[in-house]
């Protein structure tokens, strides 16, 4: 060994990280990972993810390619027949037409559509608007992006839907993006077609792309979802991602998709292309299974999703727990501002006194605080259970 | 399908206050259909689905597929009613195919169920021939998988 390389300072890999990443705050809900996961007996209302385990003939599916031996790339944009199939459903449930072959590209999951729409529209310093509480991925996104997030509040007596003002609000000369996820994790709001036609006017006074997540839009209950893509001159500026994660139970699989403007979803194919290649070959087959043939299991979910809600909210409700009526995805959004507590404090005292996990809202951004999320995409019986527990933590606060 | 009924076909106790939570509906309102539907007779019983491979005291089914000579006015019916009346008769279907009646029979051993069928059924006026499969195991009954494997885990908590 070369005399330069001995009695070497210690290697500082700290050093070498990015000062982007070293900023970024970690995860809220690690915290509560650690504790519920040591815990016997917990009930976790705080998955975020469908019970359901994905429906056999998409696995069978899937299985027989793989017998097949169809595990090679495909296409970039995705496989064409997948590219078609999601196309003739987005024409059936939105009655609009993307081009298959310009107009989509399949992705790992939303969260790399998420990824990719920031990636190929910020600059550095353009800033996205998103409305807080939100999915926790879309801040962090946006600075990877070089972007600047502005946060923007939803409240309990909006039903936590978008106010065009709070948009309004926010937008400088940098702005560039606003970012809709209805319906919403973690507060289930939806957001209807006079809600959105309210919001149009300020997007297109200030020229706004929307970055439109609609990853819960099949599990809306007694209404149909809407999508701003759909409103009158909207559909070019609208940029749409969606997947069959919590839809079609396909967490694991890691597909999503988005849609828009050939010129958008051209520029996320190519960051895709280096960064990606193609969504997983055999998770395409499984999802063309689903996208073709899964309405049913797709219904049969949604329908006990419904039973659920409607247990689990009217029991919030009874017990004391004020939860407006949430319309879409699989989660309840009670407020406990009446106890005091922080969402965090009230969070880890019922864990540790009553053994049930939530999430708390604050996770989720500041409007957030003073609630809980709870996911109720676990067992009627497990709900009932943690609903008695729950009555009993509150009762002695 | 009746939402009340859908709920029960997969969970006889199911409350009718449960039911009303489940479907945003008063118990009493759920309380009185069900007991219209059980006066008009939609309703037959509740019943619990055992998994007698669990238990070691043997308990042995059977199917039978039996031919049977259409009666003149009766079709078949007097056939299929008179085999139903046998204790040990669990189900008694008028199917389509080459054979007329499937019969479903409990016993407490095959030698019980084969004496059944020679001694009762085949005798049968009208009944032309037999046909008994035992049952040797039961993979799924009413929708539930009787095999079935634990639930694979989901990360404890997750955005
Ligand atoms: C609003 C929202 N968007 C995107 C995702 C990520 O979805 P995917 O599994 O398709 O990456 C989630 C998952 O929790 C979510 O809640």
């Amino acid at each position: 060994m070369r005399q330069s390389l001995k009695n070497l300072p210690a290697w500082n890999a700290d050093a070498h990280l990015s000062h982007v990443v070293k900023s970024m705050p970690p995860s809220g809900i690690r915290k509560f990972f650690d504790l519920v996961s040591e815990m016997d007996g917990a009930i976790s209302l705080g998955v975020g993810e469908p019970d359901f385990v994905t429906p056999w003939h998409v696995r069978e599916a899937c299985i027989y390619s793989l017998e097949s031996g169809n595990t090679h790339y495909t296409s970039n944009r995705g496989m064409p027949e997948l590219r078609d199939a999601i196309c003739d459903q987005v024409r059936r449930d939105l009655k609009l037409d993307y081009n298959p072959a310009k107009e989509i590209l399949i992705t790992t999951g939303v969260s790399e559509a998420v990824d990719l729409a920031f990636r190929a529209t910020l600059n550095p310093g353009d800033e996205a608007i998103v409305p807080e509480p939100c999915y926790v991925a879309y801040a962090p996104d946006i600075v990877l992006a070089g972007g600047v997030p502005r946060m923007v509040p939803t409240r309990l007596e909006d039903e936590f839907r978008l106010r065009p003002e709070e948009v309004a609000k926010a937008v400088t000369e940098n702005t560039k993006a606003v970012l809709l996820s209805y319906p919403n994790n973690p507060t289930g709001a939806i957001m209807t077609r006079a809600d959105l036609e309210d919001l149009a006017d300020v997007v297109v006074e200030n020229d706004l792309l929307v970055i439109s997540d609609e990853v819960y839009a099949k599990l809306s209950y007694s209404v149909s979802h809407v999508s701003f893509a759909q409103l009158e001159g909207m559909k070019d500026r609208t940029l749409i991602l969606n997947g069959l994660s919590k839809s079609h139970a396909m967490t694991g699989w890691r597909i999503g998709y988005a849609m828009g403007d050939s010129a958008l979803v051209g520029a996320m194919t190519k960051v895709h292309q280096y960064t990606m290649l193609c969504a997983p070959t055999m998770a395409q087959v499984a999802a063309l299974e689903a996208m073709q043939k899964g309405n049913e299991e797709m219904l049969r979910m949604r329908h006990e999703y419904d039973l659920r809600r409607r247990l689990f909210v009217s029991g919030l409700n009874r017990i004391g727990l004020d939860c407006f009526e949430p319309r879409g995805a699989f989660y309840a959004f009670p407020s406990i501002q009446r106890w005091g507590l922080s969402s965090e404090e009230f969070a880890q005292r019922l864990l540790l006194e009553q053994k049930v996990a939530v999430v708390p809202g604050n996770v989720f951004g500041q409007s957030g605080e003073g609630f809980l999320r709870c996911s109720y995409a676990t067992s009627r019986e497990e709900l009932i259970e943690a609903l008695d527990r729950m009555e009993n933590f509150i009762s002695g606060l | 399908m009746n939402e009340i009924l859908e709920i029960l076909s997969e969970n006889a106790k199911a409350t009718p206050s449960e039911i009303a939570a489940l479907l945003g509906r008063s118990e009493a309102d759920v309380a009185r259909e069900i007991s219209e539907l059980e006066d008009a007779g939609v309703i037959k019983k509740y019943i619990t689905l055992i998994n007698w491979e669990k238990l070691d005291n043997s308990v042995v089914f059977a199917v039978l597929e039996l031919k049977v000579a259409l009666q003149r006015k009766t079709g078949y019916d007097a056939v299929a009613e008179r085999i139903a009346r046998f204790s040990e008769v669990e189900s008694v279907r008028l199917i389509s195919g080459d054979h007329d009646l499937s019969v479903t029979v409990r016993g407490k051993s095959m030698k019980d169920i084969a004496y059944f069928v020679a001694e009762k059924i085949a005798p049968l006026e009208g009944v032309q021939s037999t046909c008994t499969h035992f049952i040797l195991k039961n993979y799924k009954e009413h929708g539930v998988i009787l095999t079935e494997k634990p639930k694979p885990k989901r990360l404890v908590v997750t955005p």
